[in-house]
């Protein structure tokens, strides 16, 4: 593999980093199945795209895309604690309705940025290639919203989010208003993901309406490659994990690509996700069938 | 203080399994008093736990506790006035998060969640110290996660955590019932001492009738979703558990007969 093609890798690894730590939260802390992700993936690229062109600075676009994610977040979590409708069910609504908002805010099936100004052009120094920069740059905001995830989750409102997804009926009795720790825990959530979106289209060169589709087991498959590299339940290591675990995925998954001897394309990426997530959540099954057989 | 007022509660009111779990149900408990509940399965003992602890709605009466009116506050409103200790193990704490992180969370029981630190220096100190109590070692193991903790454990660190902020009303659900006998004595005698100590309003619900006469200063035996018997003081001191078995058997009867009577 090239180091073009490398650094690519993980340039879409760190973006996706961001993703998988949303779908860490709500599945994982507050064991919320969230499919809100792949709408508000593409809400967020959309808001970014859409603002970026009307003239915005590219840094207020993308702040604007994160709130967007977190209002759409909010709705998802809205819907169950309020209407009471399931979880599942919930984020699916919100994921079908955010694809003709997305729509709407687009004003068509997808916005180019090519020639506009990105958070990346405007930090490109001269001696510099682009494809060295995006990576770094990203890194830089992965590492900050890991951090900041570190410290809230250490909180004591973050450690009621915790407590709410562990065992809500013990937080209640523990004076925890469970049903807003869930609104709260889900606009975080895809707030992340509508950063992710944003720094999507702005190195992508634009927005695009299938750009969220998968969106959800990408972010799954991050989470789940990255707890079996380095298994832990304290949040400072598993923030940790998911990171690395989103970088590698995107590594595996560009080696995959670029074997031209197995013969897969781009358009294959859907299929060997589904694959590859399949196959990691089995392991663990027959890992414990094999041990309970000695 | 405690104080139930004339409760109702009927489960799928209308249908044919309709169930009047509470019919009735008045009890005034004072200010440190310690009450232990008995009555058979489906007296009403954990619909009447789980109404005063804002889980149950009630269909009509009144809640009061140190005379403010809870009746429609919901669970996590009542927490700052309310502790409960649950009779799963597992349900009273949260199995993911360590053992100072569950303390932490009883420590703010009520209080506002802030973005500050869940677990600060001195708060472990404190934690040391009160799991010290316990003698299983577990002041050493504060960032354990409490899911490796066994049921007898975790059941007493849910006690401690239950005494970590001042309530006015502790609620104990048949919290030994799913422990060995051995366990179960360690964890009522903490409970006894807990009790003592911090000199809480607590009502016990009890399987064991045993259990019901040895702790606390007041037995109540629900039937039927009311109070039909209240004993405390010598009358209570007097008396062993075929005593009871006898008045729960006569209660009963009476009960029959005036169902009987009804009938006819």
């Amino acid at each position: 593999m090239s180091l073009f093609s490398l650094l690519g890798a993980v340039e879409i690894g760190l973006i996706f980093a961001l993703v998988a730590l949303g779908v860490y939260i709500s599945f994982r802390l507050l064991r919320f199945p969230d499919l809100t992700v792949d709408g508000s993936f593409p809400l967020g690229g959309a808001v970014c795209a859409v603002l970026i062109v009307a003239g915005v600075n590219p840094w207020l676009a993308s702040l604007a895309a994160a709130a967007a994610g977190a209002v759409a977040g909010l709705i998802t979590g809205w819907l169950n604690v309020r209407l009471k409708i399931m979880d599942l069910l919930a984020s699916i609504l919100m994921m079908i309705a955010l694809y003709s908002i997305n729509l709407r805010i687009m004003g068509g099936p997808n916005v180019p940025l090519i020639t506009e100004p990105t958070i990346f052009t405007q930090l490109q120094p001269e001696n510099m290639a682009d494809y060295v920069l995006r990576p770094l740059v990203l890194l830089v905001i992965v590492v900050l919203a890991k951090l900041a995830l570190d410290w809230f989750f250490a909180t004591e409102r973050g450690l009621a989010i915790r407590a709410t997804g562990s065992n809500a009926r013990m937080a209640r009795a523990q004076g925890i208003h469970t049903g807003a720790m869930v609104l709260l825990g889900m606009a975080i959530s895809n707030g992340l993901v509508g950063l992710a979106g944003a720094m999507f289209v702005q190195t992508q060169g634009g927005a695009d309406i299938s750009m969220g589709i998968g969106t959800i087991v990408i972010g799954l498959a991050a989470v789940i490659v990255g707890e079996s590299i380095l298994p832990s339940r304290r949040i400072v290591w598993a923030t940790l994990a998911v990171v690395v675990g989103a970088i590698v995925y995107r590594f595996f998954i560009a080696a995959a690509l670029n074997s031209d001897f197995i013969g897969l394309k781009a358009q294959d990426l859907n299929l060997v996700t589904a694959v590859l997530v399949t196959i990691a959540l089995v392991i663990p099954q027959l890992k414990r069938k094999l041990a309970a057989r000695r | 203080m405690l104080s139930a007022q004339d409760l109702h509660i009927t489960f799928n009111p209308g249908t044919p399994i309709e169930t009047r779990a509470l019919r009735g149900l008045s009890l005034h408990i004072p200010d440190g008093q310690f009450v232990t509940v008995i009555g058979s399965n489906g007296a009403g003992k954990s619909t009447f736990l789980n109404a005063v602890s804002g889980d149950l709605a009630v269909d009509s009466g009144r809640i009061e506790i140190s005379g403010q009116d809870v009746t429609r506050l919901p669970v996590w409103e009542r927490a700052q006035r309310v502790a409960r200790v649950f009779q799963d193990p597992m349900a009273g704490t949260c199995e993911d998060l360590t053992i100072e992180e569950n303390m932490a969370l009883a420590h703010r029981r009520g209080a506002r969640r802030t973005l500050g630190q869940a677990v600060r220096g001195p708060m472990r100190e404190l934690f040391r110290e009160r799991l010290a109590i316990l003698g299983l070692g577990l002041e050493n193991r504060l960032s354990d996660r409490i899911g490796l903790l066994s049921g007898g454990q975790r059941q007493a660190v849910s006690l401690l955590m239950a005494a970590l902020q001042p309530s006015r009303i502790l609620l104990l659900d048949e919290h030994t019932a799913a422990l060995d006998p051995r366990t179960a004595d360690f964890v009522l005698q903490l409970t006894a001492r807990i009790v003592a100590e911090s000199q809480l309003t607590t009502m016990m619900v009890t399987h064991s009738m045993r259990q019901a006469l040895d702790v606390g200063e007041r037995t109540v035996m629900l039937h039927q979703g009311q109070v039909v018997l209240d004993v405390s003081g010598e009358e209570r001191a007097r008396m062993d558990v075929p005593d009871l078995l006898q008045m729960f058997e006569k209660v009963r009867g009476e009960k029959l007969a005036d169902d009987a009577l009804l009938l006819g």
